[in-house]
């Protein structure tokens, strides 16, 4: 009776230890899944199912629900829209000559700044100086520039400085805002510029200073004038670091709005894909364009996100 | 004379950068000014008028902060931005340090493949996710309030601070864990006890980062609130009010550097942490 317990008893333990492995490798097994879990989750809900549904949106007409009796099936026809409409072409003009403009500005003045304040004593204040609009809102900097930008007639005082120069150099004050299809363009690019070169000079800037002196020191000995020194020993060097940087901007550049929906909402020929976007959305309520205008957003920055997969499996292949 | 030359050759460089430096401070230094200036003055007068006389009284006061505080609601304003920024901020630093050290640290099937997406997801346009999450904002009664931009700002915070935070992370060297785990430590543990404490200025760069990225927002807060002003942000409120107030710089000037004061208090305090932060996002090349 007692031998019978104890097998018993045996029985029972070899069960519970059993029951207890399995258990402790289930948590094992589900353990990851508490740490990476949450973020997953909202990445699935924030993210990834309405990239998918955006996409079917594209081919289905005005309103402002997803999908439903009281949207229509519409083909093709918001994808005619944003490649013959004319402000869409506008926008898509612009969005282009913001990419080339504001991202050889930032770029390249970012590592000018960079080489030329290596050199001087005042490099951290100046530095801070250029920086600072990295970390004011767009449409902080938005209003600060449009009063720059501020246009009176001539016979009254100027207000804002770019037209007081302008008189003051004996010109009449310009609608900085409004003359089209070049002024106004350039104008508000020029505040993206003053907002983003901070940042390219912050990382390049960091950069150059990893180059070892000894080699600029060895090519300068070698008799190389301070351009060659620029051109065949700091540019090759940085190109890994500048193709980063222009990137980065790229991507940036392409969903440029902020700026154009305060200063212009795009009007007078300023329109940019993401503002035409949300005009689609808050005041046509026609989610179906709006649709497919995001996705022209997304193919267009669709080779970045290649690259940066790219970039990453490399990184992490040479671990 | 060694030295002149060396000095007379400077000048280009001296020249250019001081160009740059001023065209970077001359439109904050203008808007700074124009905002305690009377808006009589602002609208008869530029605000380098103020220079010859710079320091006489009489012509500074700060009513427009008053008027865009008081009278335009700026005030709630900012506690809305606080109110947003920072649980947001919080929510989303606890959870991609949970998933960074998951991603950089346990082994589970489908790993590399997920923390690809993540990388991937860094640079989606946001425009892409607003149609369909927005219904079921609504149907949920999430859009306008602050729980559903606080669940928002961190997903789509996500991607950029878990690889920010797990580019640290799987930094840490490994015989760290080996004797944690020698002494019995739960992962739990492992992660509250050595791994934590280890990261904070890693996790102070991206709390940062992100902070400043939420406070200066303008788009997502614009379709998740709207722009009804008890739960608006600086941002949103400010652009209504360019909207609606377009030529009254007295409002604009000051509205525009109240809802610039809190970023430059951080850069200048935590400039540091701030760059640290930038870097670790772009030189992994």
């Amino acid at each position: 009776m007692s031998r019978r317990s104890s097998n018993n008893e045996k029985n029972d333990r070899t069960a519970v230890r059993g029951f207890g492995l399995a258990w402790s490798w289930a948590v094992a097994r589900a353990r990851p899944w508490m740490f990476v879990g949450p973020a997953l989750v909202l990445i699935t809900f924030f993210l990834i199912y309405p990239t998918l549904m955006t996409i079917v949106r594209s081919f289905f007409g005005r309103g402002t629900t997803l999908i439903g009796p009281s949207v229509e099936y519409v083909g093709l026809t918001n994808w005619k829209f944003v490649f013959t409409s004319n402000t869409m072409l506008t926008a898509l003009r612009n969005n282009a000559i913001w990419t080339v403009l504001f991202t050889t500005c930032t770029v390249g003045f970012g590592l000018m700044l960079a080489v030329l304040l290596d050199r001087v004593k005042y490099e951290k204040i100046a530095k801070s100086l250029i920086f600072i609009p990295a970390a004011i809102s767009m449409v902080g900097a938005s209003i600060i520039w449009k009063f720059v930008y501020a246009f009176r007639p001539i016979q009254i005082s100027q207000i804002g400085v770019l037209n007081a120069v302008v008189v003051a150099l004996g010109g009449e004050p310009v609608g900085w805002l409004i003359k089209r299809p070049w002024v106004n363009n350039i104008c508000l690019i020029a505040v993206g510029v003053w907002i983003w070169t901070g940042f390219c000079m912050v990382i390049l800037s960091a950069a150059y200073k990893n180059i070892p002196r000894q080699l600029l020191e060895a090519a300068r000995i070698d008799g190389a004038n301070e351009w060659h020194v620029f051109r065949r020993v700091i540019l090759p060097v940085l190109f890994p670091t500048i193709a980063v940087v222009a990137t980065t901007m790229v991507v940036q550049v392409l969903k440029v709005f902020d700026i154009v929906f305060v200063m212009t909402n795009g009007n007078y020929g300023t329109e940019v894909i993401a503002n035409r976007m949300y005009k689609e959305m808050f005041n046509y309520f026609n989610y179906g364009r709006a649709s497919a205008i995001a996705v022209v957003l997304l193919l267009l920055i669709t080779p970045f996100m290649i690259l940066n997969i790219k970039r990453f499996t490399k990184q992490e292949g040479g671990r | 004379m060694m030295d002149l030359r060396r000095t007379a050759s400077r000048v280009p460089i001296h020249t250019v950068i001081l160009f740059f430096v001023a065209i970077w401070i001359i439109p904050t230094v203008g808007l700074l000014i124009t905002s305690f200036r009377e808006p009589a003055n602002i609208a008869g007068s530029g605000w380098w008028t103020v220079f010859p006389k710079l320091f006489s009284g009489g012509q500074y006061s700060l009513e427009n902060y008053v008027g865009v505080l008081r009278g335009e609601g700026l005030a709630l304003s900012f506690l809305n931005s606080l109110i947003i920024s920072i649980p947001a901020t919080l929510i989303s630093t606890v959870i991609a340090s949970f998933a960074a050290f998951g991603f950089a640290w346990m082994s589970f099937s489908g790993r590399k493949t997920l923390f690809m997406i993540v990388v991937g997801l860094m640079v989606i346009p946001l425009q892409m996710t607003f149609i369909p999450v927005l219904p079921i904002y609504s149907k949920l009664r999430l859009a306008g309030t602050f729980p559903g931009i606080w669940l928002a700002h961190t997903a789509y915070g996500l991607p950029l601070t878990t690889y920010l935070v797990h580019n640290f992370m799987s930094g840490i060297p490994k015989d760290l864990f080996d004797s944690a785990a020698i002494d019995g430590a739960s992962p739990l543990k492992t992660f509250w006890r050595i791994v934590i404490p280890i990261s904070i200025p890693a996790l102070a760069s991206v709390f940062i980062f992100q902070f400043l990225w939420i406070w200066n927002d303008f788009l997502v807060a614009a379709v998740y609130l709207g722009t009804r002003p008890n739960v608006a942000p600086l941002t949103v409120s400010i652009a209504n009010l360019v909207t609606n107030r377009g030529q009254d710089w007295e409002l604009l000037t000051a509205a525009a550097f109240v809802s610039m004061a809190l970023p430059l208090v951080v850069f200048f305090s935590l400039q540091r942490y701030f760059v640290r932060g930038i870097l670790a996002g772009s030189l992994k090349g």
